[in-house]
């Protein structure tokens, strides 16, 4: 295969080595990889494209979730942005919005798109839809930052990891922040040193997070923590794209992820035994959850 | 792991493999008993058990089972689904010793009075393990077709069944073999990389020592 890539520096030196922009690397490696033609696997990213258009534009701010934990948020920041009180600007607002409306969405059994993972449904949609409905960009050029997206995931899963049970929430949010911020980075126009230094920023801003959900469900605190892992992505390309630095190469942080997610206890990684989940508050919550209707249990 | 396995699937929230890997578990399972539901008893082990219902874990059992796939939008309503098309769903609490922390034990019985038991094991994002099958054990992701040959413990299965899929012209991809006892029951599980003609499957039901023949069809 010419386009094997295993590190974000592989993926660079390949775009330099083809002259073609690091999104192109990372979809010429699926075609070689699945057998697939270029339309093909356009096609297919693009329906993940539209298949979290679709999910955002069916938020239902009327919905809650089974523990009635979540819902109805969406709705609440929807109606603050709208009476012109932002105080972080109409997009970074906009982005806030979408990252807590799909989370709560996934919540309340809606259809989403893992991205890396179901957890982490907001943020990348939050980013990326936002900025197309404020800013003028052709469809074409949100999947090409998509593709960016993923080979950025690819890297972080090949290297670290993007599940909560293996890292904690920095390998979900986190990753999530982290490709957000590059596929942002490359909508504004950033070459490929700003791509990957937005990548960078983000990811070591999110390093550390521990997994410690209330109840063992992916509500509190995973649904604003998409919000926050949205507006640490638009942070952290806009730093990036006015030439800010991360001291430490992409790569190294991406290690530093994984060793950072071994070290951390395991009582931290979604076992519901350690922090937010064992505090007094989570603990009574825990005592209230009932069995929905038609899900009683039999004792055989 | 490929490209969409980051950026993707699109499936029904909240959890990967509380939901997504549920649904795959009740569908494989629906696939392998291979015609419609008549009664099910479904039961929940470790997290499955404890967080199952905020995951929406029965309701994606049901919805697999029902032929739903994971980004089906009616799997939040799949337990009254059910319930209009007459399928008796009870669920409950299944002792097992040291297994997967998100298995589900599906017994099921379907319209012609054919019955399965079923132990399936969600391993993360929405990848699954069928485990055990009518109380042998087994491994098997669900991503093949897949044949289970259930047969006494006797010279001369494995050839019959090679025999004819080398004769179908269908290639192995992979090959398990369990039995319970020396001379008693024994299993076999078979990945296969093309389907298997039905009339083959049916061939193999009439052979003598072949006591049940399961297959799973991706079509």
């Amino acid at each position: 295969m010419e386009m094997l890539y295993h590190s974000v520096r592989d993926i660079v030196s390949l775009s330099e080595k083809y002259q073609i922009p690091m999104w192109q690397v990372i979809m010429k490696k699926d075609m070689e990889e699945r057998q697939v033609t270029k339309e093909e696997t356009f096609e297919t990213m693009h329906h993940m494209y539209l298949s979290m258009k679709q999910a955002d534009q069916e938020y239902d701010k009327d919905l809650v979730s089974a523990s009635k934990l979540a819902g109805g948020d969406g709705g609440k920041i929807h109606v603050y942005n709208k009476a012109g009180k932002n105080l972080m600007g109409d997009y970074a607002s906009l982005v806030m919005e979408k990252a807590i409306k799909m989370g709560e969405s996934n919540a309340c059994m809606k259809r989403i798109v893992a991205a890396p993972t179901a957890g982490s449904c907001g943020v990348i949609p939050a980013v990326f839809l936002s900025y197309q409905e404020l800013f003028d960009v052709a469809e074409d050029k949100m999947v090409e930052a998509l593709f960016l997206c993923a080979g950025i995931g690819e890297v972080i899963a090949e290297n670290a990891c993007i599940a909560g049970a293996s890292g904690g929430c920095q390998a979900e949010i986190g990753s999530a922040s982290a490709m957000a911020a590059a596929g942002l980075a490359y909508l504004q126009g950033g070459d490929n040193d700003m791509i990957v230094n937005a990548m960078t920023l983000a990811l070591k801003n999110m390093l550390g997070l521990t997994c410690d959900p209330v109840c063992g469900l992916v509500e509190v605190p995973c649904i604003k923590r998409n919000s926050a892992g949205a507006v640490n992505a638009v942070a952290s390309a806009q730093l990036s794209l006015a030439g800010i630095k991360s001291a430490i190469p992409a790569d190294e942080v991406i290690d530093s992820m994984r060793r950072i997610g071994n070290d951390m206890p395991k009582c931290l990684k979604e076992t519901g035994e350690g922090g937010l989940a064992v505090t007094q508050t989570a603990q009574r919550l825990r005592a209230y959850q009932g069995l929905a209707d038609g899900e009683k249990n039999t004792t055989f | 792991m490929n490209l969409y396995d980051i950026i993707g699937p699109v499936m029904v929230g909240p959890s990967s493999s509380h939901t997504a890997g549920a649904v795959r578990i009740g569908y494989i399972s629906g696939k392998l008993l291979d015609e419609p539901v008549k009664s099910a008893k479904i039961l929940l082990y470790g997290s499955f058990l404890a967080t199952g219902t905020g995951h929406g874990t029965r309701k994606a059992l049901v919805a697999g089972l029902l032929g739903m796939k994971p980004d089906d939008t009616r799997i939040p309503d799949s337990l009254s689904i059910a319930k209009e098309q007459g399928i008796s769903i009870i669920f409950g609490e299944a002792q097992m010793k040291e297994a997967h922390p998100n298995s589900a034990e599906l017994i099921l019985q379907g319209v012609s009075g054919k019955t399965l038991e079923i132990v399936g094991e969600s391993l993360g994002g929405s990848r699954i393990n069928i485990a055990r099958i009518d109380g042998i054990a087994t491994n098997f992701s669900g991503d093949y077709p897949t044949l289970v040959v259930h047969n006494l413990d006797q010279p001369g299965h494995v050839t019959e069944v090679t025999s004819m899929l080398a004769h179908k012209s269908v290639n192995i991809a992979t090959m398990q073999l369990y039995r319970n006892s020396r001379g008693g029951e024994a299993v076999m599980v078979l990945e296969c990389d093309q389907e298997i003609p039905r009339d083959s499957i049916k061939w193999l039901e009439h052979l003598e020592g072949i006591q049940k023949v399961t297959y799973l069809s991706l079509l």
